[in-house]
């Protein structure tokens, strides 16, 4: 059982881990973050990869839809612009991989900034429906460009170099990607301790009264949508990395459905929520595989419908989280922590 | 370059018959819109579903092709049922985006079984339509798109008489206006909400078999449903003009779209034109001026 | 005690319609440097209509001056930052948040924190937020008398507490002036003797001149400097609560019949219940 601490002062109060238990957890994890990828095969290293990607996508997802009530289902294309500038530089012009990764998130913040300008008129579902043609719209860019983008056949991204070593394995790559995932994540954590992530909730939650505050509408919702497009571009930089090729294909409109499906069921409006959301999301079809292996035995077809009992899964977690736990894991993380925090006093 | 004027007439004929189908859809997608306030995303997996369920009927079991074709609209019929019970009735209230999240999941789980049952191969569905050329003066017609569109306008016509006179189709006006008072006039409004569902499912499962038979039918023909939802945003979501004028607009767009600038522009054309439609007018050409609030 | 010199805001022939409805005609009167003003009038008088164009809500026909600027074109975000801060009627505080976080958003518009600034948390972003912590700390909450509430969420605390948070996130605003829509409605006595202290207070300690609209006449006569009565949006009669209450054009206002006693004898009651 804990109980509440005593502050010595503003700051302490005001931190982001605020007792020392929690720092002290924090650093476990991050203890076992550097530890994981020696005790593992490359399969799993891959996964941590992808999971990594999928977090700091679905975290800028969420400071746009979950902190600032801006619903988006154009966050792969996003992802896209951020991939395919990473690519063209890298493929291009050979400039330096962390220079390549800035600038992929530049470019999907400035390309956000232009397709968020709808939502000065439109709210809502209005808004989701015209992030879906900026989806379409996007797409039509990448597989059509051709003189940049190489149309439908995509380009090949030379592997990151970084100090002289070639990133090629996900083993290499881990060192980047999830470091730079904590960063992002501490990055979105401090941005709700300060004016700027306050006057995303206030624009959410209510935008009139947060215009009498002071607060420009326009503006927030724009530096929303660049903020949230920026993570969605650095992730899909790291994307073109990881994957090595990009096409026009890679980033469908099922994709960005996948990062609304991951914060709703991670729990929207929490930074933990993107986390939770992302990796679990990013493991449901290797459990069902794992599935696969169990009862292929018994059932030698199961392997060829494999792809779309995900799909079929994938969907039903959507209903099932809205239907039955709308706030998502993280509230079902909170409600196991209430019970070990009062433990055994109260069960 | 010369204009040719038959071309243009002959591809504008085909976009306002493709355009039917649209507006038969939408037609399915303002009923749930109007009575139940959901914006239904799964429309286009349900009038998969359907286009199925007649492929499964008329090609798996051998039914004579109206056999299957009713049996269709009793399996659209009844999702649409189980759906509205299990899934929509316990969001009410819950935020718009919510529901409209329910509806993308649902598409994803229709799309998952239809690949489980019949693989995600494209198929053609059984020949039932005549297939002598139409011709409307001098332009040709292709006959599968010239009796579809025929069977929507008559669906739709059908519709618009019930939905003006039947009691369900003046409970359900009733309800789209003020559910409180619909209430309180003694209307059943759980009722008018089942019965949505269920009429529009069937009215979408119908647009499934006519597209099906015109493109042949695959696990992606939801996409279908994206045009659809581009018609209803620039018709007005409560709009049952709008779904229909929307639904013709948006055929002849993407069938000059795809014939003068290439097959790829269309769906760009469309969206542009969403996004364009947002801007200006964001309620609709005909809908009711309030914008959705989160 | 009236303000000296110039006033601080002036309405100036402010007129507003909806559709062929005048909600607001030719509404003109000064509210001086650090008093008390009050905006009285039935229902539907044009009360919120008035305090809505003020804040930037309706663009009205006519002139708001705020200092000797025109602030008629500026949009609402722009006022606030000038020193324009209100309270609606229906509370319209943000429910899910604590009532710390509500009262430094006020200070929004005052704060410099980009977005570069806030990822990082260093330097400027943690300088101004130890700042506003501790001002919303010592000058607010204190004063306010609302420290055991300040984690909590809003939407738990009962509504007196609301409308206290609601001054508070006001007062965050570094307001000249401070606009209060219906402070006390719906309390009972003893909150609403709480919070006309509270906003004698805020006018004597932070020398923040007071617009504020009210039913409760008792403690409009009580507290205020200048009152406005205004009656089927235009401005009937305005001067010193004594002159208004004597003017007939007001008891008939509210009273239906032009007896300044009855009026009188309305408002004594009132006023013995806050006093």
């Amino acid at each position: 059982m804990r109980i509440a601490s005593a502050k010595e002062s503003y700051a302490t109060d005001e931190a982001l881990f605020d007792s020392a238990v929690q720092r002290a957890w924090f650093a476990v994890l991050l203890l076992a973050l550097a530890l994981f990828p020696f005790t593992v095969n490359q399969y799993w290293a891959y996964l941590a990869c992808l999971a990594a990607i999928n977090v700091i996508s679905a975290t800028g997802l969420n400071i746009l839809t979950g902190y600032t009530g801006l619903v988006s289902l154009g966050q792969a294309a996003f992802m896209g612009v951020g991939a395919y500038t990473v690519a063209v530089l890298e493929a291009r012009l050979g400039t330096p991989f962390l220079l390549n990764l800035l600038l992929g998130g530049c470019m999907a913040a400035a390309v956000g900034m232009v397709f968020g300008i709808p939502s000065l008129r439109v709210k809502g579902l209005y808004l989701a429906i015209s992030t879906i043609a900026a989806s379409f719209i996007l797409h039509f860019v990448f597989a059509n460009w051709t003189s940049v983008t190489k149309g439908v056949s995509g380009i090949n991204v030379p592997p990151a170099r970084l100090f002289g070593i070639d990133l090629d394995t996900p083993f290499k790559l881990y060192w980047v990607i999830v470091p730079l995932a904590v960063l992002m994540l501490l990055g979105a954590a401090n941005l709700f301790r300060t004016r700027v992530g306050r006057a995303f909730i206030a624009v959410r939650d209510r935008d009139i009264s947060a215009e009498v505050l002071g607060i420009p509408l326009l503006r927030t919702k724009l530096t929303s949508f660049a903020l949230s497009s920026f993570y969605a571009g650095v992730a899909g930089g790291l994307w073109a990395y990881f994957f090595r090729v990009v096409t026009p294909e890679s980033f469908p409109l099922l994709m960005s459905i996948f990062f609304l499906a991951a914060i709703i069921v991670g729990g929207m409006g929490t930074i933990l929520g993107g986390i939770l959301g992302a990796v679990f999301m990013t493991l449901v079809p290797e459990l069902l595989k794992l599935g696969v292996g169990v009862v292929s035995p018994f059932w030698p077809e199961a392997a060829v419908v494999l792809s779309p009992v995900r799909t079929v899964v994938f969907g039903a977690l959507i209903v099932g989280f809205l239907v039955f736990e709308p706030q998502g894991l993280t509230e079902m993380w909170r409600r196991t922590r209430r019970f070990f925090h009062l433990w055994p006093f109260k069960t | 370059m010369e204009t040719d004027w038959l071309l243009l007439f002959e591809v504008s004929l085909a976009g306002l018959g493709t355009g039917g189908l649209y507006a038969l859809t939408a037609l399915a997608f303002v009923v749930i819109y109007k009575a139940t306030r959901v914006v239904n995303l799964a429309i286009g997996e349900i009038l998969m579903l359907g286009a199925y369920a007649f492929f499964g009927l008329a090609a798996g079991w051998a039914l004579p092709w109206w056999a299957a074709a009713l049996g269709a609209l009793a399996v659209a019929g009844l999702f649409g049922a189980v759906v509205e019970r299990t899934v929509i009735r316990p969001m009410l209230g819950e935020s718009p985006i919510s529901v409209f999240m329910v509806t993308v999941g649902l598409g994803s789980v229709l799309i998952g079984i239809v690949e489980i049952v019949w693989t995600a191969d494209p198929h053609r569905l059984p020949e039932f339509m005549p297939n002598a050329p139409v011709f409307i003066g001098e332009a040709f017609l292709a006959p599968k798109i010239a009796y579809s569109f025929l069977v929507a306008a008559v669906v739709i016509a059908v519709f618009v008489l019930l939905f003006r006179f039947w009691r369900g189709g003046v409970a359900l006006r009733a309800t789209a206006n003020d559910q409180a008072a619909a209430y309180s006039m003694g209307i059943n409004v759980p009722g008018v909400f089942s019965l949505a569902w269920v009429v529009a499912c069937m009215v979408a499962a119908g647009a499934g078999i006519l597209v099906g038979a015109i493109g042949g039918i695959s696990s992606t023909m939801g996409v279908f449903g994206l045009s659809v939802l581009v018609v209803v945003i620039v018709g007005g979501l409560d709009s049952v003009p709008g779904a229909l004028v929307g639904g013709l607009l948006i055929g002849l767009v993407e069938a000059l779209a795809g014939i003068y600038l290439g097959g790829e522009y269309k769906l760009l054309a469309t969206f542009t034109l969403l996004i364009a439609v947002l801007m200006v007018r964001p309620y609709g050409l005909f809908g009711t001026h309030e914008i959705e609030r989160l | 005690m009236a303000g000296d010199g110039t006033p601080i805001l002036e309405v100036d022939a402010l007129t507003l319609a909806f559709g062929g409805v005048r909600a607001l005609s030719g509404v003109t009167f000064p509210v001086a440097r650090g008093s008390i003003t009050s905006v009285i009038g039935p229902n539907g008088a044009g009360k919120t209509s008035l305090f809505n164009s003020i804040s930037g809500f309706y663009r009205p026909q006519g002139s708001v001056r705020f200092e000797g600027q025109s602030i008629e074109r500026l949009a609402p975000p722009k006022r606030a930052k000038l020193g324009l801060a209100r309270t609606f009627q229906n509370i319209a505080l943000f429910r899910g948040m604590t009532v710390l976080d509500n009262i430094k958003l006020g200070r929004h518009a005052h704060m410099r924190t980009g977005v570069l600034d806030a990822l990082f948390y260093l330097g400027r972003a943690r300088r101004e937020e130890m700042e506003l912590r501790r001002d919303v700390e010592e000058r607010i909450i204190d004063f306010l008398e609302i420290d055991h509430i300040r984690k909590a969420p809003v939407g738990s605390l009962p509504y007196g507490l609301q409308k206290r948070v609601e001054l508070a996130r006001a007062l965050a605003m570094r307001p000249k002036v401070l606009m209060l829509d219906e402070p006390v409605a719906g309390m009972n006595r003893e909150e609403t003797e709480d919070m006309a202290r509270f906003i004698l207070d805020v006018r004597e300690e932070w020398g923040v001149t007071v617009l504020m609209v009210e039913h409760d006449m008792g403690m409009v006569m009580d507290i205020s400097d200048h009152v406005v009565v205004l009656n089927f949006g235009q401005v009937i009669a305005q001067g010193l609560p004594r002159d208004v209450q004597a003017d007939p054009q007001v008891a008939a206002a509210y009273l239906g019949s032009g007896n300044v006693d009855d009026l009188r004898a309305k408002l004594g009651a009132d006023a013995r219940k806050v006093a």
